[in-house]
Order: C-alpha cells, then sequence, then structure tokens
C-alpha cells in the first residue's frame, strides 16, 4: 500500500508541477480571498491582526476545494481510475497518495500565504512551533477529508457544486481548530496540551483512517 | 484444461438497467475468440466484466482461477484491456505513462524502451505530452504499455482502431506470440477478419447475452453454435 501511496503522489506531483495549475490558479485565487475577505471585514490594523489566523484558514479551505478536485478529476480523464484498478493499484495507496500529493501542494499554498498574510495584516507570529505543528494536521486532514469527498462526489452529475456543500460542513472543525490553535501560537503559547492541536490530529487520523478503508468501495461504487 | 475464463449466467445491472442478461462463457489457455455483435449489444461491458471492472450482479464469474464476484482484485492485475478509454494521463509523456503503468503493475520497467520502440514511438516521440498526441499516436502508448505487461489474459476492445497498417501487424504479432505462450486474447472488433491473427472461435453477443459461439473449422470442437435468442441492450 506505500508503495502504491508514493507512486500515486510521485505521479500526481509531477502532473501538478507540468500543468501548473497549482500555481498558476489556486495560488491566486487564495491570494485574492484573503485580501478580499480583509477588505470586506475592516482595514483597522488591530482588526485583521485578530481575525488573520481565521481568515487564513479560510483562503486555505476554499482552494482545497480545487486542489482536491483537480487530484480526483486527474483520474476521471480518459477513465484513468479504472486503469489503477486494472493495473492492481491498492485503493488504499491510492488514497494515501492522492492525500500526499494534496498535502504537498496545500502546504507550499500555506507557504506563501503566511508570508502574505504577515506582510498584509501584520500580526505577530509568537509560537512557531505550534502554528507548524497546528498546520501540518489541519492540512492532513483537509487533504484526506477533501479527496474522500471529491472522489465520492466525481460520480455525480452535480460534483462541482456538490464537494463544496460536502467538504466546508465537514472540515469546519479543522477551520475552527486551526484558527484557535493559531490564536493560541500567536499570543506565544508552546504546543504542548494545546487542545485544539489535540482535535486537528484526532481529525487527521479519523480521516486517513475512513479513507484508506473505505476507498476502494467508494471507487467501485 | 482449467478455463482462463469461467461466466456462467452472469447478471450485471448498472443503475436499474441490466447490462448483462445471463453470459454463459467459457475460454481455455491459448484461445483467441472474436466477440462479436450490433452496437450497444453488450460487447463492451462484457469485456469490462471480465476485467473485474463491473459488479456481478448475479451468477458465477471466475478468470484466471479468481473469484470475480468476491475478490475481482485479484485478477485485474493479470489481465489487460484495451479499450476505448487509453487510461493515460495528459501531461505525462508516452515514456513516463508506459513507465508508471510497470510499475504499477510491478513489472520490469527495464521494457520501456523496447515497447516504446516497437511500436514506433522513438525518439523525440517518446518525450512528446499525450495531450499533444493524436488519437492513433495515443492508442500506441497504450499499446506499448499492455505489450511490456505481457498480461496472461488479453481483453481487447476494437483494438486496430486509429492505428496504422504497420501497428496492427505489431499487435497481431505481439498477440500471435501470447497465444503460443498460453494466453488468452478476446478481441471485439467491427472489422472484417485482419492479419494474420486467425480466431479460433467468434461468439456473438446480442441481448446482454452470448447468442452465438462457433468454433474455426477445423478446431476439436468445430461448429459449435447455440442460438440462445436476439435483442439489444444499450
Amino acid at each position: 500500500m506505500w508503495r502504491d501511496a508514493l507512486l500515486i503522489a510521485g505521479k500526481d506531483l509531477r502532473i501538478e508541477l507540468r500543468s501548473k495549475v497549482a500555481f498558476n490558479q489556486i495560488l491566486p485565487f487564495a491570494f485574492i480571498v484573503l485580501i478580499v475577505f480583509a477588505f470586506a471585514l475592516d482595514t483597522s490594523p488591530d482588526t485583521l491582526q485578530k481575525v488573520a489566523p481565521g481568515l487564513f484558514w479560510l483562503a486555505v479551505l476554499i482552494s482545497s476545494i480545487l486542489g482536491v478536485d483537480r487530484a480526483i478529476a486527474i483520474e476521471t480523464h480518459d477513465n484513468a481510475s479504472d486503469g489503477l484498478l486494472v493495473y492492481g493499484v491498492d485503493p488504499g495507496g491510492i488514497f494515501l497518495g492522492k492525500v500526499v500529493s494534496v498535502f504537498v501542494q496545500l502546504f507550499l499554498l500555506e507557504i506563501v500565504l503566511i508570508i502574505a498574510m504577515v506582510v498584509l495584516y501584520g500580526p505577530k507570529i509568537g509560537g512557531w512551533p505550534l502554528v507548524v505543528i497546528s498546520a501540518v494536521f489541519a492540512t492532513l486532514g483537509i487533504s484526506a477529508a477533501g479527496v474522500l469527498y471529491s472522489q465520492l462526489a466525481s460520480s455525480s452529475k452535480a460534483k462541482q457544486t456538490l464537494l463544496p456543500l460536502l467538504l466546508v460542513p465537514v472540515a469546519s472543525p479543522v477551520l475552527l481548530a486551526a484558527t484557535k490553535s493559531w490564536q493560541d501560537a500567536f499570543a506565544g503559547s508552546g504546543w504542548l496540551g494545546d487542545p485544539w492541536l489535540r482535535l486537528l490530529i484526532v481529525f487527521a487520523v479519523v480521516y486517513l483512517a475512513l479513507g484508506t478503508v473505505f476507498y476502494n468501495s467508494i471507487l467501485e461504487g | 484444461m482449467q478455463d482462463l475464463v469461467s461466466f456462467k449466467n452472469v447478471v450485471v445491472v448498472s443503475g436499474n438497467f441490466p447490462i448483462l442478461t445471463g453470459i454463459d462463457f467459457e475460454a481455455g489457455p491459448g484461445e483467441v475468440v472474436s466477440v462479436k455483435g450490433r452496437n450497444g449489444a453488450g460487447k463492451t461491458s462484457f469485456l469490462r466484466a471480465v476485467a473485474g471492472l463491473l459488479r456481478i450482479t448475479r451468477g458465477s464469474a471466475s478468470v484466471l482461477g479468481v473469484d470475480l464476484v468476491s475478490n475481482p482484485a485479484d485478477a485485474r492485475h493479470r489481465v489487460g484491456l484495451l479499450g476505448h478509454d487509453s487510461f493515460l494521463y495528459e501531461d505525462l509523456t508516452a515514456r513516463e505513462n508506459v513507465s508508471f503503468v510497470l510499475r504499477a503493475t510491478r513489472s520490469d520497467t527495464a521494457r520501456v524502451e523496447s515497447s516504446l520502440a516497437a511500436v514506433g514511438l522513438t525518439g523525440r516521440l517518446s518525450d512528446l505530452k499525450v495531450a499533444v498526441m493524436s488519437a492513433g499516436q495515443r492508442k500506441k502508448v497504450a499499446l506499448a504499455a499492455l505489450l511490456a505487461r505481457e498480461p496472461e489474459l488479453w481483453l481487447l476492445d476494437e483494438p486496430h482502431a486509429s492505428l496504422d497498417s504497420w501497428t496492427r501487424d505489431v499487435l497481431d504479432s505481439a498477440l500471435i506470440a501470447a497465444v503460443a505462450n498460453g494466453s488468452t486474447v478476446l478481441v471485439v472488433s467491427h472489422e472484417p477478419h485482419h492479419g494474420a491473427l486467425v480466431p479460433t472461435r467468434t461468439v456473438e453477443i446480442g441481448g446482454g447475452k452470448v447468442i452465438n459461439d462457433v468454433r474455426a473449422s477445423g478446431s476439436a470442437d468445430a461448429a459449435l453454435t447455440t442460438k440462445l435468442g436476439t435483442g439489444n441492450v444499450a
């Protein structure tokens, strides 16, 4: 399964690197979300610094919809997912490979967005370890839930509208916990004992397990 | 001699629609079965069912000794399917696509270059992204991946479509060699018999079931013919 996961992740990342969809479309979109929400709320520095974590994770969540949709669309074109089944690729490995690929893309997106957030909103970030660890598990949770629900929605005729309808409510605990965790981190808290981080870890582990077990049933319809 | 493919009264339902309505079919090692039938008769669905890509609703089915009803995944990686879908990734090159298939099937990746060369995709062509290739070239890439895999059971749906005569001969030669080694070939084609590959048997499908099963003259039990009725499904 792990071998298949690495194979799928490598293939997907190579495709993304070549198509540049993440760089040319998802990154600018996330950047626009970050700016537009800031304008919509308030331009005073105090307000922006306070809401910066929430806006950041909202931008990541909305952008992730494009990313996970793209990850599954790669396999629906020319029925490549049938090919994977015929080649005997482990469905759990397909799921984990897609999660790794989406995780890498989202994490790189977050690195760029965090720089943009600091420049635009000017928050003072105190606890970097908590920021990084929260980001890792939040991104893992969004990626796992996103790939699972995107695959689920892919067989529907209304997949473009169904995916956000499924993913956003499900991932709202991640949005909440990542925001709270970052607010704690910005206030200088350490990562040990942070309750919101624990929620992010549980969410990621649960969705990784669910996806690994049930992806086969979803893939085969 | 054990059958490589054994379908007994197989029914496959998609949504509420029966796409296979009770297929009875057996094929042993070294057979070349030509699958005929009108558009919508169920030929492609039959091949997809044999490949383990359709859930068997009723009946019993085994492929390469593996029960397709309970465990389709164990048979799939030993089956080669060349159909209307090429299963290729547009943003990967021909070489990368074939290499991916071989790694996914745990086959020898040293065969990438030789299989691409066998279908005439050498030099610059093998480094072209599939997205910029013609339909015929895409078919060649899919064929190269299949040749490199050397499956035990070949399922071919209109394999000669889009291919030039030279590549058709390459395919036929590869199939003759595979059959000589005990592989079985099921080929759906609307085209008249082509080249050196001679079917040992012709099966006609209509209404989602086998309506004619004729062995080529000269074979052990020639003229095995069953008339089971006619009809079409979508």
